[in-house]
C-alpha cells in the first residue's frame, strides 16, 4: 500500500530477526531461546499447541514484553527496549487473539484511527477543520474507504463496533490494522471462532494483502488447513521452545511436530 | 416525513464529513444562532438574560469542558471547580495589573493559565486510572481552593476575600448590560463550541476517544498515552478556565473563592452524565437541564397553586437529579444527546416502524 522507498530491505530479505530471545513471568518460562526470522514479502505461521507461547511472541516483537534475553532486529536496527507505539512508528501492526478495538467508536472512526500516524496537521488547525487540516482528513479517508472496500464492510462504517457481530469485529480489526499501511503485520488467530465462509473470506483478505501490498505477514493459526494454504514458512513452538522450523509440508511430517500436537485436539 | 436524509446523496468524502451531514440539521443549527443572536435580544428581560441565558451559556461551555476529557478521553476528573477558579482569578489579575488589555485576551489568558494547571495536575492520569485518578483531582479542587484563599496575592489583599471586577469594554464596546453579556457569552460560546465540534471529529478526537475505550490498542497504533491524555487534559481545562473567567466576571461580578467549590465540580459533572458523555451537543442538553430545573421547581408550583416551601423545593430538586443520574449512569450513559439521537432514528423513519 505504500509506494517503496530507497531504505527499504528488498523482498526475500531478512526483516525481522529474534535470536536468543527467552521470556517469562515469575516461574512461568513463556519463550525459552527460541531465534528465527521472517522475510519482507512473505508470510510466516506461527504455530503450536495452547500456550506455546505465540502470543507472547508477538507481545515481544510489538514492544508488549521486553525480553529477559535475546536481540530483535528490525528493519536493520538492532533495538534494546521499546514500546509498542514504537513499533506502530516502525511499522509494525497487528490485531489481537481477543478482538481489541475502541467500542464506542464508528467502524470508519476505528479505522481512521488506524492512519493517526499518518495525519501531521496540529490542534489549531484541527480546531478550524477547514484548509489543510480538512483536506488531510479527505485524503486519509480516501485511503480508508479503500480498505473498507477492500474488506468489503462499507455497509457498517457508521456502525459502533461494539453493536456488530465478531466476524466483522475481526474484520474492522484488521481494517484498523492495515490503515497504518504497516510493513509487517502481525495476526493473532485472525480466524479464531469464525465460521467456514468467514474463514474463506479472511483467508482471501490476508492473501491479497501479501499479493498486492506486498506486506510481511507473521500469523498464528490453529486451524492447520490454513496454515498449509497461506504459509511459506512455519515455525512451530512448544512449552515456549523452537520444535521445528522450515516449510509447511516439510512442518506436516515433522515427528517432533507431530507429537507436540499428539492428545491435543484441533 | 418531515426529517429525512433520502434524496440527500453524499456524494463526496467532504460533505459527509460536514458537521451536520443532514441538511435539516445544519438549517436548525443556523437558525438556533441566528435565533440566538437577532431575536432573543428583541424580547429577552433581565431575568431571562443573567439567570437563564448567561448561566446556561457558561456552564455549558465547562461542561464541554469536562466533556472532553471525561466523556472523549475517559478521565475522570472532580477538579472542574478548582481549574474555573484559575481561568478566574487569572483573568482577574491580568485586567488588575494591565487594565488596559483586550478583554478577549484578558479570557485568552484566563484559559491558558487553567491549561497550564490542568496539564501540571493532569500527569499523574499516566500512571493511575478511575478511582485513584478521581481521587487525585479531588486533591487539586481542594488545594485550588485553599491557594485562592489563603494566598492573598491572587485576590489583590481584599480583606474579604471578595474581588470584583467592572466597567468592562470590548474595543470601547461596553460589555455591562445584560443583553451585551448575553451577546458576548452567546459568540464566544459560539466560536468554541464549533471547535470543539472540530476537534473531536479530527484526529484529536479520535486519538482521545481511543485512549478512553482501549488503551493497550490506542498505544499499538502509535498513539502516546502522554500526549493523549496530557492534551485532553490541556484543552479541558482551557474550555473550564475560559468558562470560569466568563462564569466571574459576565455573570457574578464579584465572587470569593467559594463560588468555584466542590458543589461546581460536581454540578458539571451532572451535567456531563445528564447531558451525555461524549457528546457536545449532550454538553449544552446537560447544561440546560440542570439550570432550569430548579427555576421550574421554584416557578411552577406558583403558578399550578400548590405552593412548596424553599426547603421542599431543594429536597425536589436533589431528588430529581438523584434519580435521573442513576437512571442515566445504569440505562443510558450517553444521556440526552444519546435519546435525541434516538428520537431522530425515530423520526427518519416515521410514519413507518421499520
Ligand atoms: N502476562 C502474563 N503473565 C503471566 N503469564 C503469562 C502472561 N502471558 C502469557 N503467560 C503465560 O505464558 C505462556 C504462553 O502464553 P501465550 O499466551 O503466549 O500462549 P499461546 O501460544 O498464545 O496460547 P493460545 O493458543 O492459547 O493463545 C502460558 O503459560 C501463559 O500462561
Ligand atoms: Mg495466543
Amino acid at each position: 500500500m505504500r509506494a517503496p522507498a530507497a531504505s527499504d530491505i528488498a523482498a526475500g530479505e531478512v526483516l525481522l530477526s529474534l535470536e536468543n530471545v527467552s521470556l517469562s513471568f515469575g516461574g512461568v518460562r513463556a519463550i525459552r531461546d527460541v531465534s528465527f526470522d521472517i522475510k519482507k514479502g512473505e508470510v510466516r505461521a506461527i504455530i503450536g499447541p495452547n500456550g506455546a507461547g505465540k502470543t507472547s511472541m508477538l507481545n515481544v516483537i510489538n514492544g508488549f514484553y521486553q525480553p529477559q534475553q535475546g536481540r530483535i532486529t528490525f528493519k536493520g536496527r538492532t533495538r534494546s527496549t521499546m514500546r509498542p507505539y514504537d513499533a506502530a512508528r516502525g511499522g509494525i501492526a497487528r490485531t489481537f487473539q481477543n478482538v481489541a478495538l475502541f467500542k464506542g467508536m464508528s467502524a470508519l472512526d476505528n479505522i481512521m484511527a488506524g492512519r493517526t500516524l499518518r495525519m501531521r496537521r496540529g490542534l489549531l488547525w484541527q480546531l478550524l477543520r477547514v484548509g489543510p487540516a480538512l483536506k488531510e482528513e479527505i485524503e486519509h479517508r480516501e485511503r480508508v474507504e479503500e480498505i473498507i472496500d477492500f474488506l468489503e464492510i462499507q455497509a457498517i462504517r457508521k456502525v459502533l463496533v461494539a453493536r456488530l457481530p465478531y466476524g466483522l469485529q475481526k474484520r474492522v480489526e484488521l481494517g484498523r490494522a492495515l490503515a497504518m499501511e504497516p510493513d509487517l503485520l502481525l495476526l493473532d488467530e485472525p480466524m479464531a471462532g469464525m465460521n467456514l465462509e468467514e474463514k474463506e473470506d479472511m483467508s482471501r483478505f490476508i492473501v491479497d494483502v501479501n499479493e498486492h501490498y506486498g506486506t510481511t505477514i507473521a500469523l498464528i493459526e490453529h486451524d492447520m488447513g490454513v496454515v498449509m494454504d497461506l504459509s511459506d514458512r512455519v515455525v512451530v513452538l512448544d512449552h515456549g521452545v523452537k520444535i521445528a522450523d522450515a516449510t509447511p509440508d516439510e512442518v506436516k511430517r515433522d515427528q517432533n511436530v507431530i507429537d507436540a500436537y499428539l492428545g491435543v485436539a484441533h | 416525513m418531515l426529517y429525512r436524509e433520502a434524496g440527500q446523496f453524499k456524494t463526496s468524502y467532504r460533505s459527509d464529513q460536514a458537521i451536520f451531514p443532514i441538511v435539516q440539521d445544519r438549517w436548525f443549527m443556523w437558525g438556533l444562532i441566528a435565533f440566538g443572536f437577532l431575536v432573543l435580544p428583541l424580547f429577552a428581560n433581565q431575568y431571562l438574560y443573567t439567570e437563564v441565558l448567561i448561566p446556561v451559556l457558561i456552564l455549558s461551555l465547562a461542561a464541554i469542558g469536562l466533556n472532553i476529557l471525561t466523556g472523549y478521553c475517559g478521565q475522570l476528573s472532580l477538579g472542574t471547580g478548582g481549574f474555573m477558579a484559575v481561568g478566574a482569578y487569572a483573568s482577574y489579575n491580568l485586567l488588575l495589573r494591565l487594565p488596559d488589555t483586550n478583554l478577549i485576551v484578558v479570557f485568552l489568558f484566563g484559559g491558558l493559565m487553567a491549561m497550564l494547571v490542568g496539564v501540571l495536575f493532569g500527569i499523574p492520569s499516566l500512571r493511575i486510572k478511575g478511582f485513584y485518578l478521581a481521587v487525585a483531582t479531588l486533591a487539586s479542587q481542594f488545594f485550588l481552593e485553599w491557594v485562592f484563599a489563603r494566598v492573598k496575592w491572587f485576590t489583590n489583599y481584599a480583606p474579604s476575600g471578595s474581588v470584583a471586577v467592572a466597567n468592562l469594554d470590548l474595543f470601547g464596546f461596553p460589555i455591562q448590560t445584560p443583553q451585551q453579556k448575553y451577546l458576548f457569552v452567546l459568540a464566544v460560546v459560539v466560536v468554541l463550541g464549533f471547535a470543539a465540534k472540530n476537534l473531536v471529529r479530527g484526529r484529536i478526537g479520535r486519538m482521545w476517544m481511543a485512549m478512553r475505550d482501549m488503551d493497550i490498542a490506542a498505544e499499538i497504533i502509535g498513539i502516546r498515552p502522554l500526549h493523549a491524555k496530557l492534551s485532553a487534559f490541556a484543552v479541558s481545562s482551557f474550555y473550564i478556565g475560559v468558562a470560569g473567567a466568563l462564569w466571574a466576571f459576565l455573570r457574578l461580578g464579584s465572587w470569593e473563592p467559594l463560588a468555584f467549590d466542590i458543589n461546581r465540580s460536581f454540578q458539571i459533572l451532572f451535567m456531563v452524565i445528564i447531558g451525555g458523555l461524549g457528546s457536545i451537543l449532550g454538553s449544552f442538553l446537560g447544561a440546560a437541564f440542570i439550570v432550569l430545573i430548579p427555576i421550574f421547581l421554584n416557578q411552577a408550583p406558583g403558578l399550578l397553586g400548590v405552593p412548596l416551601s424553599t426547603a421542599m423545593i431543594s429536597h425536589l430538586e436533589f431528588m430529581i437529579f438523584g434519580v435521573m443520574i442513576v437512571f442515566f449512569l445504569i440505562v443510558e450513559p450517553h444521556g440526552f444527546a444519546r435519546l435525541w439521537a434516538i428520537a431522530k432514528e425515530k423520526l427518519r423513519l416515521w410514519p413507518f416502524p421499520y
